[in-house]
């Protein structure tokens, strides 16, 4: 995985609540076998109209925001369905930090997984946010992860936050979080051992059995 | 130091394989389930790190979101959705992986064939590259939907790391209403709750009406849990758990029945243990639900009226609630029961189960389908259709108008041809309304078989009570 530590951007304003995954990457894209191509397709069909052109008023389509690597959001951000294919989509697209007052539980589990970094601000913070984002002639942002700082293009008071340590490690050095758990196979040798003792029948019942 | 305990701290403290300072804890996976549409890039990640599925007994497969339900002898036309399911079928020969193909009559709906196969046992640990897992909670499992990145964590190590989530329970007491069902009780406490009053939390649902439920309607209950946040819904297994369980092709047998049943005794919460929060909803003020926006939490009782964003709670509220009224092509104000339909899909992980079947039936029965509707019935697996028709269920559906469909996923979310069109309404037993989720500016009504069965043959939005009564 890519590793996250500081990313300077362009920050584009979102302010809609409960945003979908279904909004962020609609099913007929989840037919891929692949996880990346998938950036055209974000927020299709909020970003195209059904014949494929661009809808102007959609903030990714207008100029300012065409490059955009943060999104600021409303509350329960990601909710709905498990797909990963949503944050690979952001990514995809070059989003590589999501500022929001709340996040549904896999969606954001899914962004550590993906180098996505998902921020929890109180919704005071994001109304500020959300405002520079959408007036600034230039809405440049810098999060720094090593810092747990977001510093801001109005060159106004920067923005402390609070990522999870083990989260923040794994995305600060890059790591595959697979090959941690690997090295923790005798543990896990040790529990089956211990479960097939007290619970031998999950190990004779179950699929194949 | 062991006081009165949770169901889920139960669960999860006979999972944990190891317990960071910090909290970060690696909970030990007993049973995985895989569907074609999460898994192909965690398969791909194993074969591009050489890694192989640590207990390949321990994962069942089965495609469900691609299929069709129209003839399956021939092969998937949309050479995309093929591919996805074709995927599937190599992954898992080469991966040693047991599959439910598409013709096998034991193929249907990830969330409908792990109890059906008793692959789903109490106080276990389920997951599933899909949100509505939760649904495995009915059996008193802690299931959670997880992505992809996880599922190949799951297929590599048989484990997950996961942060310890909070714990609420939600007690519905009483004695339901006439015409009052298990998806009218868990819309009604997705509308208290909110769509995100349970994140961060497993909910366990308790009191006597979730007592009172059948297994069917208790995974109605788990399966939504999502819907209000939660990733996890858990209820505590009891003789109808077992009773539904015994003798099922992938359940315990013999002697390590016995010891599994004793054991399972032991897992209901125990008396006193306390929750992180408590919700209480009281059986007698629940009516038919309907949803009229697009969120899960746009509730309203079928008796009541489209609201109007003037009350809403703030200014991103009522932007959402306008936003969601021009999408559904409502006027504030107006009597739900005059919504009139275009199609009526009965199905999904959420109410595709025979039990669900027959209480559609029993409305429909000697009937006939308005002339404005399109229905159509999909059983959540080939077994449940199987014996639907067994009992004359499939007869009495055709001879009302219905299309009696194959088992799959379908017009939940449209990822095989059943889709609606732009601007087409359907009223649906499935589980999320969002924009575009039955199809490009398709509009969803979520709501009971009971009452999905009632709007089809009236053609609009309708309680059925006035009709069985």
């Amino acid at each position: 995985m890519v590793p996250f530590t500081k990313l300077t951007g362009i920050a584009a304003p979102l302010p809609m609540i409960n945003v979908d995954t279904d909004m962020i990457i609609p099913k007929q894209f989840l037919k891929t076998i692949k996880r990346t191509g998938l950036g055209k397709n974000l927020f299709d069909e909020m970003r195209y109209t059904q014949d494929g052109q661009e809808v102007p008023d959609f903030v990714l389509n207008q100029p300012k925001y065409r490059q955009a690597q943060i999104l600021i959001a409303g509350e329960n951000f990601g909710c709905g369905s498990s797909r990963e294919h949503a944050p690979w989509a952001l990514a995809d697209f070059g989003i590589r930090c999501v500022i929001a007052p709340s996040f549904a539980d896999i969606f954001h589990n899914n962004c550590f997984k993906n180098g996505i970094l998902p921020i929890r601000l109180p919704q005071e913070t994001i109304d500020a946010l959300m405002a520079e984002a959408q007036n600034a002639q230039d809405p440049t942002f810098t999060v720094d992860l090593e810092q747990n700082l977001i510093l801001r293009p109005t060159g106004n008071e920067p923005i402390s936050f609070k990522i999870d340590p083990f989260n923040r490690e794994c995305l600060l050095e890059g790591l595959d979080d697979i090959g941690l758990t690997m090295q923790k196979a005798d543990k896990i040798q040790a529990f089956v051992a211990k479960q097939q003792a007290q619970a031998p029948w999950l190990y004779s019942a179950g699929a194949g059995a | 130091m062991s006081g009165p305990k949770t169901l889920f701290e139960k669960i999860w403290e006979s999972h944990l394989v190891d317990v960071a300072e910090d909290g970060t804890s690696l909970l030990y996976i007993d049973r995985h389930l895989v569907h074609e549409v999460t898994s192909p890039q965690a398969f791909e990640g194993l074969r591009a790190s050489g890694r192989k599925v640590l207990r390949p007994e321990a994962t069942l497969a089965v495609p469900d979101h691609n299929v069709p339900t129209t003839d399956r002898s021939r092969p998937i036309e949309d050479e995309t959705s093929r591919i996805q399911v074709e995927t599937l079928e190599e992954n898992c020969r080469e991966f040693g992986v047991q599959l439910f193909g598409m013709r096998d009559r034991r193929q249907g709906i990830v969330h409908v064939i792990g109890p059906e196969q008793g692959f789903t046992l109490p106080g276990t640990t389920i997951v599933c590259g899909d949100s509505h897992t939760s649904t495995h909670g009915a059996f008193g499992a802690l299931a959670f939907g997880i992505g992809t990145s996880e599922v190949e964590h799951v297929l590599a190590t048989q484990t997950l790391i996961q942060k310890r989530p909070k714990t609420m329970r939600i007690s519905v007491e009483g004695t339901l209403p006439f015409g009052v069902t298990a998806k009218d009780v868990i819309l009604a406490i997705i509308g208290k709750i909110g769509t995100a009053g349970g994140t961060g939390y497993v909910v366990e649902y308790a009191g006597s009406v979730i007592r009172g439920l059948s297994m069917e309607g208790r995974m109605t209950v788990c399966n939504m849990s999502i819907e209000g946040g939660a990733r996890a819904g858990l209820i505590a297994p009891d003789e109808k758990t077992w009773t539904y369980l015994k003798g099922r092709p992938m359940a315990p047998k013999g002697e390590d029945w016995e010891k599994a049943v004793a054991w399972w005794r032991t897992l209901a919460s125990d008396e006193g243990a306390t929750y992180d929060a408590e919700v209480l909803l009281k059986a007698e003020e629940i009516e038919p639900q309907v949803t009229w926006g697009t969120s899960p939490q746009d509730v309203v009782p079928i008796s009541g009226r489209v609201p109007d964003p003037k009350h809403a709670k703030d200014e991103a509220q009522r932007r959402a609630m306008e936003r969601a009224l021009d999408y559904m092509g409502l006027s504030a104000g107006m009597p739900v029961e005059e919504i009139v339909l275009d199609k009526v899909f009965l199905g999904s992980c959420t109410n595709g189960r025979i039990e669900d079947l027959r209480a559609a039936a029993k409305v429909i029965a000697g009937k006939k389908i308005a002339a404005n509707v399109q229905a159509m019935v999909v059983p959540g697996s080939g077994l449940v259709r199987y014996q639907a028709e067994q009992e004359g269920l499939d007869k009495i559906f055709k001879d009302a108008g219905f299309e009696w469909r194959e088992a799959g996923c379908s017009m939940c979310l449209g990822m095989n041809p059943d889709q609606l069109s732009p601007k087409e309404r359907c009223a649906s037993t499935s589980n999320r309304n969002f924009e575009g989720r039955q199809g490009r500016q398709g509009r969803t009504h979520l709501l009971s078989p009971e009452m999905a069965a009632a709007a089809a043959i009236t053609g609009k939005l309708t309680d059925v009570r006035k009709l069985v009564a």
